[in-house]
Order: structure tokens, then sequence, then C-alpha cells
């Protein structure tokens, strides 16, 4: 397919005896919102860690881009364009707001020790241009003015905008997040639904992990289902949300 | 603090030196690698519930050690049995790390508790320092003389050469190790203490009294660390204020070795160490040409250590932490 | 961050600077012992300074960092006494010590690095410890190191035609050896403080941070940690390798006595005790523990014998008795620090 951003060839994945995964292949396409879902335990996040090279497959892989997504390798997929937030958000919680996008920007910058040292003029350039990008990308989630205040103490609220602040300045061509509106009131996940929304106008594809049914079939263009570590369907939200399957699993038959 | 290992001995055959090298060094492996279990159990213990570095622990035991000198040293002078001395000595031994151990856990380790990680760490130095320093006030810079509690009969087998009180050396610590796995399995204070080093938050929900179970911890591990003052005194018949330093770096390294926060783990990698140390240093001049000595003894313990951890970085029989996302 | 570097006045750096300039005659009052002990004290802030960038920057806990310094130090001991009859220039070997410290640091990072913290304590200590007894033995069957004899009669530091030993007559001031290395040491622990401080407000000083604030987060933004901890570890190992040269060329003599793990210990106290990751805090628990130890030498048997007219216990025991207690004191009611980072401050209020 041609349009294909991610796809999952028979990714399988077990601990111990459970098996978390079992083949699952999915297809993730260019600018598109691609939803995960499924009862709790059924996989999605052991599925998000194997994508993003955090835990290693048993079997299967991805295809990123064109190209072969190396297991065991989490730093490498930023670079390859992956980006994620955490289900139980992971901010550098010590840092200033500003210095965590800040951090986001290592993987398209370069200045090594050298440069720190020396202070050289491109090094300089470099560090104004990190810090630029950072403050537009809190603008853009709308955390401008808590740029200088600790990760730590910013409300819930806060620190998902500022998680996916970070997340963007890697600039991903696949944004992973991993059940965003956890814990979030209506208003919030309304105003979470619009910066998700825009941020695939922008040109970013998205793949959204969410217990919030409503969320995404809401949101997403496309929607696949796991239960028991498999792939149940893979659809639109129109069909997926009539599929019997799908049903049984969510009410566990 | 520089041990002497027992010279080998002279009578051996020359064709058969290599086997009853090994043998020999087996046995005094055996013997040694016992004394590092005992003290690695004492590590093991307070970093498996609380996750500390207890570098004053080495302290304690060398305490152990100069205590039952003064004690049971004393008493066979003013010319009482042997066997009333030893067992006096011991026991006051054990009393003395007891509180020492308590104490510092109360007094320099629990204020601590929510300090930035390092923190206590250096508290434990610096504990150390003060252990070591007094006790060279008390006891003076010289070298000490343990007193033979344990008769001296020497004992051949198959060409291989061990003392009574090497026999003795390793029962006590299979048994006060075997001791130590029922209180830690069998009791209700064992079921509090492994669930604490689970999980101190849920522990102390399910209404488990951790500042009882960490003292506990110290108290058991002080006094294992006495035992193995004593085990240490009557092997090397000397003693020395600065003694407790290399010896708690081995069993420290020991219980890492072992997979630390594993009591069974710090037991096997105690022996394993001895064994390590014994033979290494009985081969090391024929395996490599003459080029490296028996001086080069000591580094056995960290080589292996740092091969151990790259290929399994948990230790031997340290549980996997994984990473969770 | 760099506020204290820029006082709010150019009176303060004025004092600052004369005081530096001065402090070498001050103490040579009291004998050249002093202008000694300053010296050292300036070596250490250099050595804490180059620890922090590993325990304060990157948050891994090195125990062994005195094997670095003693690399250094012997690297310049052969290059450059008769024990080999190489006479080799300082500055050639000042490089040479740090980038062979260096590969000692990545030789030992890059399979360790991966390993949990207490554990990479542990391993490093083993290190230091492997380094020290190699240095001890290494005089047979070829005489490398001359074991425990230690090398003598090393060259000292010499640049063009003024050498660093013996007193030298300049502008008409009289200067004597220590203090000329005082003034040489002051100028490296400004080059080295700069740098630190560059590198902490870095990309590379943010990556350190990010991973030890959450290492699994680092990497999901795409920080290769094994290198950048590495990194962090060759630094430390490099600055290390450089004193440890310094220190050889100042004292003439080293042996491997000058590099035990009370050592390690004592440079890790250093900096945890100042306050971690800050440097004006680092600089000041180096400045500390190594003058107080003197201090208490020149204070605890005078004392003594002041107050019960003859010596009850050992000077040497008590002075190290009270620099154990201090220690623990210190970390008992100043946990980050005596001088800790702002965020430091309130990362462990969070957490109280």
């Amino acid at each position: 397919m041609a349009d294909a951003l991610l796809e999952a060839r028979d990714v399988a994945k077990h601990f111990g005896g459970v098996k978390a995964l079992r083949d699952v292949s999915l297809t993730i396409r260019r600018g598109e919102i691609y939803g995960l879902i499924g009862p709790n335990g059924a996989g999605k996040t052991t599925f998000f860690n194997c994508m993003t090279g955090l835990y290693v497959p048993d079997g299967g892989g991805f295809i990123f881009d064109g190209a072969p997504l190396l297991a065991d390798a989490p730093h490498q997929a930023a670079e390859r364009g992956i980006a994620r937030t955490f289900q139980n958000i992971r901010l550098f919680a010590n840092m200033t707001a500003l210095e965590n996008v800040m951090v986001g920007r290592h993987v398209r910058t370069k200045a090594g020790v050298l440069g720190a040292m020396l202070q050289n003029t491109a090094t300089k350039a470099e560090e104004a241009a990190i810090q630029q990008r950072a403050v537009d990308l809190l603008h853009y989630v709308r955390i401008e003015d808590r740029a200088d205040d600790l990760a730590k103490n910013l409300s819930y609220g806060d620190q998902r905008r500022l998680e996916i602040a970070r997340a963007l300045a890697t600039e991903p061509k696949l944004l992973c997040l991993d059940e965003p509106a956890a814990g979030m009131n209506g208003t919030e996940t309304a105003e979470l639904r619009e910066l998700i929304d825009g941020i695939r106008r922008d040109g970013t594809t998205i793949l959204l992990i969410e217990h919030d049914v409503k969320l995404v079939m809401g949101l997403c263009d496309r929607v696949a289902v796991l239960d028991y570590g498999a792939l149940v369907i893979e659809d639109v939200p129109a069909v997926v949300q009539k599929d019997q399957r799908v049903i049984e699993a969510y009410l566990g038959a | 603090m520089k041990r002497r290992r027992k010279a080998p001995f002279p009578h051996i055959a020359v064709d058969l030196r290599l086997m009853d090298i090994f043998l020999q060094q087996i046995i005094n492996g055996l013997v040694q690698g016992s004394i590092y279990a005992l003290v690695a159990l004492g590590y093991t213990m307070v970093y498996g519930i609380m996750g500390l570095i207890n570098f004053a622990h080495g302290e304690v035991v060398m305490i152990g050690t100069l205590v039952t000198i003064t004690v049971a040293g004393t008493m066979i002078k003013a010319g009482m049995p042997v066997v009333l001395a030893g067992f006096a000595g011991i026991s006051v031994a054990v009393l003395v790390c007891i509180a020492l151990g308590w104490g510092l856990e109360r007094i320099a380790y629990r204020p601590l508790r929510n300090a930035p990680r390092l923190t206590p760490l250096i508290t434990a130095i610096g504990m150390s320092i003060v252990l070591q320093n007094m006790a060279m006030i008390i006891w003076g810079r010289n070298y000490m003389t343990f007193p033979p509690l344990f008769p001296k009969i020497q004992y051949e087998f198959a060409g291989a050469n061990f003392t009574a009180v090497q026999v003795i050396i390793v029962l006590v610590s299979a048994l006060t190790m075997g001791g130590l796995l029922l209180l830690v399995y069998r009791t209700k204070l064992g079921m509090a203490m492994r669930a604490t080093a689970q999980n101190p938050a849920v522990a102390s929900l399910m209404g488990v009294n951790i500042n009882r179970v960490i003292a506990a911890a110290f108290v058991i591990g002080s006094a294992l660390g006495a035992v193995a003052g004593v085990m240490v005194g009557s092997y090397y018949e000397i003693a020395h204020y600065q003694m407790g330093f290399m010896l708690g770096l081995k069993a420290f390294t020991a219980a890492v070795l072992g997979g630390i926060g594993n009591l069974g783990g710090a037991m096997a990698g105690g022996i394993l160490l001895g064994l390590i140390e014994a033979l290494g240093a009985g081969y090391i001049g024929d395996l490599t040409g003459g080029f490296l000595g028996s001086h080069y003894q000591d580094i056995f313990a960290f080589i292996v250590l740092i091969g151990v951890l790259m290929f399994k970085p948990s230790g031997l029989f340290g549980e996997k932490t994984g990473d969770r996302a | 961050m760099k506020q204290w570097l820029n006082p709010r006045s150019t009176l303060g750096i004025t004092l600052i600077v004369v005081a530096l300039v001065a402090l070498p005659f001050v103490a040579a009052m009291g004998g050249q012992a002093w202008v000694r002990i300053l010296n050292f004290a300036i070596l250490y802030v250099f050595l804490a300074l180059g620890l922090n960038i590993v325990v304060g920057f990157a948050g891994l806990l090195d125990l062994g960092y005195i094997a670095f310094y003693a690399v250094g130090a012997y690297v310049y001991a052969l290059l450059a006494s008769p024990h080999f009859g190489l006479h080799w220039p300082f500055w050639v070997i000042l490089p040479i010590g740090a980038m062979v410290a260096c590969f000692f640091g990545v030789l030992l990072g890059s399979p360790t690095l991966k390993l949990r913290g207490d554990y990479l304590a542990i391993v490093t200590l083993g290190f230091g410890e492997i380094i020290r007894i190699f240095l001890n033995n290494l005089n047979a069957p070829i005489n490398v190191t001359n074991g425990a004899q230690g090398i003598t009669m090393i060259d000292p530091v010499a640049i063009g035609g003024l050498k660093f030993s013996g007193t030298t007559q300049i502008f008409g001031f009289s200067l004597s050896g220590p203090q000329k290395y005082y003034y040489l040491l002051v100028a490296l622990a400004i080059l080295v403080i700069i740098i630190n401080l560059r590198l902490q407000n870095s990309r590379i000083g943010r990556a350190w941070q990010a991973i030890r604030e959450d290492e699994i987060a680092a990497k999901a933004v795409g920080i290769n940690t094994r290198n950048i901890k590495l990194l962090a570890f060759a630094m430390g190992a490099s600055f290390g390798g450089i004193a440890g040269g310094i220190f050889s060329a100042m004292q003439g003599f080293v042996s491997p006595e000058s590099f035990s793990l009370t050592e390690s210990i004592m440079i890790l106290a250093m900096v945890v005790l100042g306050g971690m990751g800050h440097i004006p805090g680092v600089i000041l628990g180096a400045v500390l523990l190594s003058i107080l130890p003197e201090a208490l030498r020149y204070g605890v048997g005078p004392i003594q014998m002041a107050l019960f007219g003859k010596m009850l216990v050992d000077p040497e025991s008590v002075r190290m008795l009270i620099f154990g207690l201090a220690l623990v004191l210190v970390m008992r009611f100043k946990p980050a620090g005596l001088w800790p980072s702002p965020e430091r401050k309130r990362e462990l209020q969070g957490d109280a």
C-alpha cells in the first residue's frame, strides 16, 4: 500500500506463559487518526512498547515509512519519526516545562560536548533555535504561560499537553498517544480532542490508544480492536461499533 | 587490610601438586565463602528492604571481632575456662553488634528515609569512618591476637589439610543461614519483611510496621555480622580496626553477585566468591605463566563481578527488574 | 544559573580576584605547608567538578573515580621521570593522560552503564580497586609501575624556561614552587568551572538531566541514553586524568597508596556534601572537605595539650572521627547538601 506509514506484521509478544500479543498485523495510513482500543489487558500498551522499541517482540516486526524498525532501540524509533506519550505521564519532573520540550529537540539537533564548551556561533544559533521552537510548541498546546514552572507543578491536564508538546518537538511522522484522556473531565477531553485534530491537520499521523470509546469513535478515521492480545477487527468506526465480536469483548461474553 | 592466606603445605608431592592444590583451595574457598555469605546477608537484607548500601556493616563485623577479643581474651587471661570465655565473648559481641545496628538505623538512617538517594549512602560512609576511628581509639592501631576459642586440630583428607576451626566455621554459617531462612519464610516477622521488600507502601497499608521491619533487618544483619566477626577472628587469629573494610567490600560484592536483595543469592554469592578467590589465587600463577602472582587475589572478586553483571545485569539469582513503561 | 558568576557588582568580582591572587601569600605566612594544602584544595575542586559531571549531571554513581586520577598520575610519572628515562614536556603528557584516562572510562563504561545505579556503584568501586592492585603489583616480571615503592623524581611542570619547582623572582616578588602551582591550579579550576557551567546549560547537559529524571522517557524522545551516559563517564574520566597528571608533577612522587578507595569516597563526599549538580556547592564541598581534615590535624593535638596537658588520644583518629561525624550531621540536617541548587531543594521539599 502506497499510503501506509506503519505496518505491523504478525507482531507477537509473551511474558512467561502469558501471550500479550498474538500475531497482530495492522496498517496505519499516512495522515489518519488511527484508534487502538480494547478492554483492560488486551495488549494495547504492549503493542505500543514493541513499536517504540521498549520491548523486543518475540515474533514479527514493524515497517515504518518504508523501512523496518529495529527492535530494542527506543531512541532510534524517535529518530525515525515515532514519538509517544505515556499512559501514566512521564515528564522530566524537576525540569521546567520549557526544558522538557527543549529535551524533545535533542534528536533533531546535534551540538556536542565540544560545541558546548567552546560556545561557537553554530552552537549558540542552534541553542537559540531550540529554545524558540520549544516556546512555539508550548504556545501550540496552549501552556506557554507555564513555561518556567517545573513540570511536576503543572496541573494534570497541562502535564498531558506538555507531554504532547515534548513528543511533537521530535518532529514525528507518527504521534502515538497512550490514553491521553485518562482522568480528564468533559471539558478537558473536548479540548484534547481539538488539539489532536489540529495536530493531524498540521500533517502528523496519529495513533491513539484510548479507553474512552466515545472519543475514539468520534475522532478516529479507522479503529482497531484488540482482545486477549489478538486483533479482532480493523475498520472505520461505524463498522467497528456494530461488530458483534467487539460488543462481546467489551461486555465480556 | 592484607589478609594472609594459609601457606600451602610443604609436604605436597610435586606431580600431584595441581590436584592437591585444587582440593585444598576448595576447602579454603568454602571457609572464606561461608564468612562472606554471613556478612553478605547483612547487606542484602538492608538493601532488599530499604535500598540502602549500608557501608558501615563491615565495621559492625570488625567491632564484633574486637569485642570478642576483649571479653574472651580477658576471661581466658583471668583463668576462666575457654568454653565459658568463648560463650561469653560471642554473646557480648552479638549483643553489642545488635545495639550498634539498631542504633545506626535509628539515629543515622531513619531520619533520611525521604532524602535524595545518595544522602543515606554518604551517611553510611560517614558512619563507617566514625566506627573505624572509634575502634582505633578504643583498641589502638596495632594488630591484636584473637584468643584460641576452638581446639587446634588438624585433619588431612586426600592430601588436603583442614582444621577444626574451618569445619566449625562452615557448620556455624550453615546453621545460622538455615535459621535465617526459617525466620524469613516461616514467621510473621519474616512475612512482614518479605512484604516490605516487595512494596513498602502496600505493606504499610496492610498493617506492617515498616519501622519495626527495617529495625529488625538491621538487628538480624548485625547479629549475623557479629557471628561472622568471631569466625573471621578465629580463622585468621588476628584482628585490626581496619579489617572490616575489605571484608565488607567483598561481602557486598558477593551480595551483588548473587542478586542483591535475595537471601539465597547472598549465600550462594558468598560461597562462590570464596571459591573463585581461592582457586584464582591457587592457579593464577600457572594460568598466566607466572606473569601474575597470587597477590592479585583481590582482583578476582571484582573481575568476576563485572563479568557476571555484563551478562546478568541483576546478578546470578536476582529478579529481573524490567523497564516498565 | 549563571548569576553567581555575573555578580551584581564589579566590586564582588574584583574582591574575588584580589583574594584569589593574594591567597597564596597569606597562606605562606603560616608556612609553605599551608600553600600546599591550598593547592590540594584546588586540585580537589578540579576533581570534584570532574566527578560532578558523572554523578551530579548524569546521575551515575561512580565510586571508582580515583582510578582515572591514578591513570593520569602514572601516565605523567612514567613519561616524565628517570624511571624509563623519559622526560616529555607536561603539555604533551597532560592530554595523553586525559586520553588514556578517557579510554579507561569508555572501557569500563561501555559494558556497565546499562546496570542500575547501585550496581554501577559497586562495579566502578571494583574497577578502582583493580587499577590500584595492578599499580601495586606491576613491578614484576616487567617493572612498569615500580610497585608499592612508587615512582620518584618526577619532573615538575615547566612552561618555557619557567620551572615550577624552586623559588623564582618575578616583578620583584619571590614566588615559591607551591605558589606557582597555585596559580596554575586556579587557572585550570576556572577553566573546569566554565566547562561545567557551559555543559550544564547545553543540549548534552539537558540530555543528562533528562536521563537522571526518567530514563525511559529520555529514550522515548530519542536520546541514545547509553552513549550520552558514556559521554559523561568519559568526560569525568578525562578530567580525572588531567588532575592526576598535575598531582604527579606537583608532588614529584606517586605511589599506589594515594589512590585508595577512601580517596574516591572522599571526592564523592565532596560532591554530595556540597550539593550534587550545583557547581558552587561542589566547590564549597571540595574546599571544606580538603581543608577540614588538615585544619583538624593542626587543631586536635594542641587543643588536647592545652586542655589536658597531655595527648589522651591519637590526634589522627580524632581528626577522622570528627570528619565522619561531620558527614553524618550535614546529611542529617542538610540532606541535599550544604549549598544545593534551587531545583534540588525544591525537589527534596516535594518528596518530603
